[in-house]
């Protein structure tokens, strides 16, 4: 018997998508029936609670947490997030509702084993629910008390080999694309720097010590596949500098309708037959390719590596040799000053373990810069906007590229620096005069 | 409820403390078919919605079988899943970057059996536990974030308007009828964790009365400084106050200035703006990550406001449904969403999706406002 009547979130268990309420309501039936004799560290009734105060939520249209919340684990200033029921009487077992950040392996790749043994500490010492995943990447444990949390992390860190993720005015939990294991377009190996970096900067993660969050994602080709262009402070995306490889005979495969294009994506209606000229080559952004006879060509000199024909013919054309991945800097939600995506800082970069010129030469600097510069919660692209493009350059120590502008600037206010102007800026009026009487 | 130790002494806080070991590596979790074929894929396929190939040099496959998850789950659930890749998959088992679960298995013929088990796995209400699709010119799941569920800043919920918009659009996650992916997602606020800024198609929870102000506890539990620096259009300066003749640091709102973004209540508790009437949904579309053809786009606000309709948010949902059925039957193979409402103009995108345009819609923040504005003489009647 349920503890609170639900009836909109009833309304929730229809329909084919999986419900979230069936789900709670089961995992709440789960707790009270009790029969594994778990010794509950939190109120058996959490996860009944959770469902009371959500109704109450359906019912008023606003939330019932309170604000904030400032919780978490000695030697670290993050990775928890604290949070506390307004109608603490009424839903005592979400009275203390904390999350903790669980730091996720690359590519969410799991044994059964391993999600056992989380689970298992998390029956005991919370709510049993989660968030497979957090936006950013972290397994998500939601739902806690406070005592609890030193417990759960001693457990995670001996029993497991397992730690945090990132929370506060730090280095968040870093999160990768599949990559290398299992797709043909990976240009590096997105889980191993991903790891590499997540291990090299694990103070940065879990001690606060910048102006506002930072984060770094890992795609390993253009399509972005975990969206680092647009959520992550340092995007680490995949390309190649030679050609596009190409099987002639695998072309006439799909010309031939042997191959479907775009591997099957397109399957569910009928486009008609596979036209080479409109779907590939009519399509290129940069107009680099042509069929001579039989031949597919590319002009890969002109090829911006946008990805289309490679996705379109899988089969047929494959990325090339000479690897390594752009740098994108700045992207970011829209508070305060607008949203913004990454800024290409890094045209083109190795990216072979250990991975020394990634560190030394773009995220240090990077940090050096935005951690004496940036201003209390202000976002690196914010930083980037306030003190201009330019800055950054300097702050790598690289040329100026017309690769790193979309185009160059339509006002003529320039700054010059003092040096590059014959004379300098210290001028006597006096002199000025002896030419130009007032 | 017996308190059980860990072995954590809270006597010695320090003693026997680990940190600073991260996640665990990538590769202890690797089906052995990955393992040994990482970085030497040739191709992939889609077999059908939901099931995908990978043909590696050494001529081994695998074959993934990805199915809906609903983000928010319980350990029971994750138990099933746990049993399922024992099962069926060596005690393997992945989640995707859009929060959809992926089952892998080395041979052909263990797929039918996997896809079968899973399409009788039901909650007591009667909603697939697994369903496969995902894949392709498809609808895939909804990126999304806490909502009443969690979080203390939201304008609407997430699961709740998540669940309702999947059911609607449920048919589009098992098929591959689309132009292109169409990538829905949700924010319940505008600090958009998550991706709404570059979806296809967004959801964001919005305001729209300014915050309350609780001068009594303000200067208690708020930085003043940090409350006025939190506003994008400087709506906030100190104040004195006088409350039952006592004087109090506070701040004034100017309300002609506010856009109840909410993030000075963000910085301030005293400063809630939470409200049953005020709050409700915004729709963008048009945004997109990849760099497929075009760059990647940010979303545009194509309804300023839809009330939240707890527990099925109709509107919402009808709206999204509209819009993708328009964008399937008029857009292009390959195109997608704003590269479809960029061709033929949005003038146009906002006839065909017979949705209002109003001066909400209309971009009125600081100097890139006049680059939104349309400064030729092309436009469609």
């Amino acid at each position: 018997m349920a503890k609170h009547e639900t009836p909109m979130l009833d309304q929730l268990e229809s329909g084919p998508w999986p419900s979230f309420v069936s789900d709670l309501k089961a995992q709440a039936e789960k707790r009270a029936k009790n029969e594994e004799g778990i010794n509950f560290q939190i109120p058996v009734d959490v996860v009944d609670d959770l469902l009371g105060v959500l109704e109450l939520s359906y019912k008023h249209g606003r939330t019932h947490w309170k604000h904030g919340g400032i919780v978490g684990v000695f030697g670290y200033g993050g990775g928890v997030i604290g949070r506390y029921c307004d109608q603490p009487q009424q839903f005592p077992g979400v009275a203390h509702f904390h999350t903790m950040r669980v730091a996720q392996p690359g590519g969410k790749f799991y044994t059964t084993d391993y999600l056992r043994q989380i689970c298992d500490i998390w029956d005991m010492r919370g709510s049993g629910i989660t968030n497979m995943h957090g936006s950013t990447g972290d397994i998500i444990f939601l739902g806690t008390t406070t005592p609890q949390l030193e417990e759960v992390f001693f457990e995670l860190t001996h029993n497991m080999n397992q730690d945090l993720g990132g929370s506060g005015s730090n280095l968040r939990t870093p999160a990768d694309c599949i990559g290398q294991a299992r797709c043909e377009y990976a240009c590096y190996d997105t889980q191993d720097l991903c790891y590499d970096l997540t291990q090299e900067y694990q103070d940065e993660l879990h001690r606060p010590a910048f102006p506002y969050k930072f984060k770094f994602k890992f795609d390993g080709c253009p399509n972005c596949c975990v969206a680092s262009i647009a959520r992550s402070d340092l995007s680490f995306i995949g390309t190649w500098k030679d050609d596009i490889k190409i099987d002639q005979e695998a072309v006439q495969a799909y010309i031939g309708g042997e191959l479907p294009p775009n591997a099957g994506a397109h399957s569910g209606r009928d486009w008609g037959k596979f036209d080479i000229q409109k779907e590939v080559i009519d399509r290129c952004p940069t107009e680099c390719m042509w069929m001579d006879g039989k031949t597919l060509k590319i002009d890969n000199r002109e090829c911006t590596r946008c990805m289309h024909c490679i996705n379109v013919m899988p089969r047929a054309l494959r990325i090339g040799d000479e690897r390594g991945l752009s740098i994108l800097a700045g992207a970011k939600a829209p508070i305060l000053d607008g949203a913004q995506m990454g800024t290409l800082i890094v045209p083109f970069i190795e990216a072979e373990a250990p991975y020394t010129k990634i560190k030394e030469e773009v995220i240090e600097p990077i940090w050096d810069w935005w951690m004496e510069e940036g201003k209390n919660r202000e976002r690196l692209g914010e930083l980037m906007k306030r003190q201009g493009l330019q800055r950054v350059i300097e702050v790598l120590g690289v040329d100026p590229d017309p690769r790193m502008v979309q185009e160059p600037r339509h006002n003529p206010y320039i700054f010059w620096k003092e040096e590059e102007v014959e004379g300098g800026f210290d001028r006597d009026i006096n002199e000025f005069r002896k030419y130009h009487q007032r | 409820m017996a308190f059980v130790s860990s072995g954590y002494n809270p006597e010695k806080p320090m003693e026997n403390r680990i940190t600073d070991i991260g996640p665990r590596k990538y590769d202890e979790f690797y089906p052995p078919v990955i393992a040994k074929n990482k970085g030497k894929w040739l191709y992939h396929e889609y077999l059908q919605p939901g099931v995908l190939v990978h043909v590696a040099e050494s001529g081994d496959e695998v074959y993934t079988v990805r199915c809906g998850g609903a983000r928010l789950m319980s350990t029971g659930l994750i138990r099933e899943i746990c049993e399922i890749a024992d099962k069926h998959c060596g005690g393997h088992v992945r989640w995707t970057t859009r929060n959809n679960v992926e089952f892998m298995v080395d041979d052909k013929s263990k797929v039918q059996p996997l896809l079968d088990d899973l399409a009788g796995r039901k909650f007591a209400g009667g909603s697939f536990k697994f369903p496969v699709g995902g894949t392709g010119a498809g609808v895939s799941n909804i990126v999304h974030t806490q909502g009443w569920i969690h979080c203390h800043t939201p304008a609407t919920d997430a699961s709740g308007p998540v669940k309702a918009v999947m059911d609607e659009v449920f048919a589009d996650f098992q098929n591959h009828r689309m132009p292109a992916h169409v990538r829905v997602s949700l924010a319940c606020c505008l600090n958009m964790c998550g991706a709404v800024h570059c979806s296809d198609i967004a959801i964001l929870g919005y305001h729209r009365k300014p915050p309350m102000l609780d001068h009594e506890y303000l200067d208690k539990m708020c930085e003043i400084p940090l409350a006025i620096a939190s506003c994008p259009t400087a709506a906030i300066k100190p104040a004195k106050v006088e409350i039952g003749g006592q004087k109090l640091n506070s701040v004034a709102v100017n309300n002609d200035r506010c856009m109840y973004c909410g993030n000075c209540y963000t910085m301030c508790p005293s400063m809630p703006l939470a409200d049953t009437e005020g709050d409700g949904i915004v729709i963008m579309a048009g945004g997109k990550v990849s760099n497929r053809i075009t760059a990647p786009k940010f979303s545009k606000v194509v309804v300023a406001f839809i009330p939240n309709e707890a527990p099925r948010w109709p509107t919402t949902a009808k709206t999204i449904k509209n819009m993708i059925e328009v964008y399937a039957a008029d857009a292009r193979k390959y195109e997608r969403f704003g590269e479809w409402a960029e061709r033929i103009g949005w003038e146009r995108f906002f006839d065909k999706c017979k949705l209002d345009f109003s001066h909400h819609l209309i971009d009125d923040f600081r100097d890139p406002a006049y680059y939104t504005w349309r400064q030729t003489t092309q436009f469609k009647f």
